[in-house]
């Protein structure tokens, strides 16, 4: 192990900025959601005052249950299609077409949301969907799940394809070679992929104002809408909440890609 | 589509099989099998015997389809042509898991998830075995590749030779009839390789089993088989014992493959009894012993392998009563290998030849050094003739 380089007084002073640029303003609202003054930007003193606020406010309530909910089905889903898209990608016998099927999956990716957003609310109003929880949750499984089937697909590449035909070798049919072997070898990759689909769901604000209903309002579109009134403390605390929700999953997702790749392979992009 | 193949037969013997009668039926009966990619045929029509028991080499070089053929037997492929025999009944369309054949990968393709022990019991557990009964036989594979008290560790945990074990003791652990290795030692370094080596002979000795290994390197198919059949452009070229293989091979291509040889081209002249005289360009006439009848008309080729060469000072060379090849020349060059030297002698004629000698003394003041005029002297019965 040789010496790092030690950062000169430049490194220091842009490090400084740049992270200064990223986080200031969110650990500025993060002091402010502990403020007790009813304007935001005069410092009242420390209080849990907004918190309480928020856990009294209904509608916000519902709408972060209604995100929640959304969060969890529309990435359970999108693991679920994300995991058997890149199987079958990179698995699958080369069938016709294969190389369009993976372009078209990374599509969406760098589609703008608005477009995205508005195919879908054009779909639904097509086909006569009733606008609301399901629409949403299927609108966001369409957005996750490529991103999901890049993770899980990258991580099955730098898997060795030997290692399921041991398992045929020594008995497994191709589904149980499949269970017990590839599954335990990719399932890092797929708890990551799970945990990337939750944030982008719960984030997503564009995508679900297109394609929610009357009455069912996620807490993006919820907060979107308090704050055109004017900015009230308590969207600071539930701000604050979204946040350290977001960074659990985010370590957690980390730490999964690091038992990935601390597993021999190479680790899942995150 | 399995069914007969006419012309198989005179295809096989074309390829240069040799056709060794075994007592009773062979374990495996490998009979006009093919297989195409695309438009490229990685195995073209091959038919090969194995007897119960046997160490068998398949040897060629990288992309001669000697891996594509170990593949269709475990079952990763399925030939478009031909029948695979196992005991008798047609394997060729079986699935993996269905047949009583085990392989061990080039790369060893361990489970990193589990355990030394657990990986050996991958296929015990898949059988349905009683706990107790998986309990034993993997003590007693461990007990056989000499891994004790690393039952516990995961394969990152392990040297290269210590995963080769663990390998070697998983595909093992069924007892199948049939292993097969592919490239088994690629991924060891020499002394090592040496090592492992006579284990698996002494292993597969003990146990009876019969063992197909792929390889492409000759010395490994030669220190570990019983036979080796070589391959090129995915046919089968050769089956032979070592030292047929080396002594008699079938074809230029062979000779050249399988160790050194100098290959000297010409015209017959003349013949007299089993003794042909054959004009070269590059080392004048040479009279060589042919023990077959050459087939292919006049245009000939004399190979000899360099350790059959002996070097003289010139007008120092004893007579000989049996009629010998002395071709004059001059030394080129020296390479000292320490067990032999090589040396490379420019011929008046024009050709080159290669000479290794063993250097059976420690100090020998009479080694020839380049600019040396010798001769190199061969017996006829030394001589294999090939045909162009």
């Amino acid at each position: 192990m040789h010496k790092p380089a030690r950062l000169s007084r430049f490194n220091i002073a842009s490090l400084a900025l740049g992270l200064a640029f990223l986080y200031l303003p969110i650990i500025v609202l993060v002091i402010f959601s502990f403020n007790a003054s009813r304007l935001v930007t005069v410092w009242g003193g420390w209080s849990l005052r907004w918190y309480h606020e928020f856990f009294n406010d209904r509608a916000m309530i519902e709408a972060s249950w209604m995100s929640l909910r959304v969060a969890v089905t529309s990435a359970t889903s999108a693991t679920l299609l994300g995991t058997l898209a890149a199987v079958a990608l990179s698995r699958g016998e080369r069938f016709r077409g294969r190389t369009l099927f993976s372009g078209m999956l990374y599509a969406p990716l760098v589609m703008p949301e608005v477009i995205t957003g508005l195919s879908l609310l054009l779909l639904f109003v097509a086909t006569n969907a009733a606008r609301g929880f399901w629409t949403v949750t299927i609108a966001h499984t369409t957005l996750t799940m490529c991103f999901v089937a890049v993770v899980v697909q990258s991580r099955l590449g730098s898997l060795d394809r030997s290692l399921e035909e041991a398992a045929m070798d020594l008995g497994c049919d191709p589904v149980r070679a499949f269970l017990a072997v590839t599954l335990p070898l990719i399932a890092p990759a797929i708890v990551a992929g799970w945990m990337l689909a939750f944030t982008l769901s719960l984030d997503d604000l564009v995508i679900a104002s297109f394609t929610t209903g009357p009455g069912s309002a996620t807490l993006p579109i919820r907060i979107y809408s308090e704050v055109r009134l004017g900015v009230k403390p308590e969207i600071n605390a539930i701000c604050t909440l979204v946040i350290a929700l977001i960074a659990l999953v985010i370590v957690g997702a980390s730490l999964a890609s690091k038992l990935s790749s601390s597993q021999g392979e190479s680790a899942a992009p995150l | 589509m399995a069914g007969q193949l006419p012309g198989t037969d005179i295809a096989a013997e074309m390829a240069g099989v040799n056709a060794h009668p075994a007592a009773g039926q062979p374990l495996l009966r490998i009979e006009g099998v093919a297989k195409t990619f695309g438009t490229f045929r990685a195995v073209d029509g091959v038919s090969l015997d194995i007897r119960a028991g046997e160490f068998f080499a398949l040897l060629g070089p990288s992309g001669c389809g000697k891996t594509t053929l170990l593949r269709m037997l475990a079952g990763f492929e399925a030939p478009d042509e031909g029948r695979l025999l196992l005991g008798g009944t047609d394997i060729a369309q079986a699935l993996p898991h269905e047949r009583p054949i085990n392989m061990m990968f080039q790369n060893y393709a361990l489970f990193p998830h589990l355990s030394v022990r657990d990986n050996i019991a991958f296929g015990l557990k898949r059988a349905r075995l009683a706990r107790e009964e998986i309990a034993t036989r993997v003590a007693e594979m461990v007990a056989l590749v000499k891994l004790e008290g690393l039952e516990q560790r995961k394969p990152d945990q392990l040297s290269g030779g210590q995963r080769q074990r663990v390998a070697l003791a998983r595909a093992l652990a069924r007892r199948p009839q049939l292993l097969l290795l592919d490239e088994p030692l690629a991924a060891l370094d020499k002394k090592l390789r040496e090592s492992t080596q006579g284990e698996l002979m002494e292993l597969q000795r003990r146990l009876g089993m019969t063992f197909i290994v792929v390889t492409h390197d000759q010395e490994e198919a030669m220190t570990m088989a019983s036979r080796i059949g070589v391959m090129n452009a995915g046919k089968l070229v050769q089956v032979a014992t070592p030292r047929e293989l080396y002594e008699a091979p079938r074809s230029r291509w062979i000779a050249q493959f399988v160790g050194d040889i100098n290959l000297f081209d010409g015209e017959l002249t003349q013949r007299d009894g089993d003794r042909l005289v054959i004009a070269t360009g590059g080392a004048g006439t040479l009279i060589a012993a042919a023990a077959r009848e050459p087939a292919g008309g006049t245009r000939l080729s004399v190979a000899v392998r360099p350790e059959k060469i002996r070097l003289s000072r010139r007008g120092t060379e004893s007579e000989h009563a049996a009629p010998i090849n002395r071709l004059d020349g001059v030394v080129a060059d020296v390479c000292y290998l320490g067990g032999t030297t090589t040396y490379k002698v420019r011929l008046d004629a024009g050709g080159m030849v290669q000479a290794s000698l063993a250097n059976s003394a420690r100090r020998d003041a009479d080694a020839y050094g380049p600019g040396q005029p010798v001769v190199a002297a061969f017996a006829p019965d030394d001589c294999v003739v090939l045909e162009r």
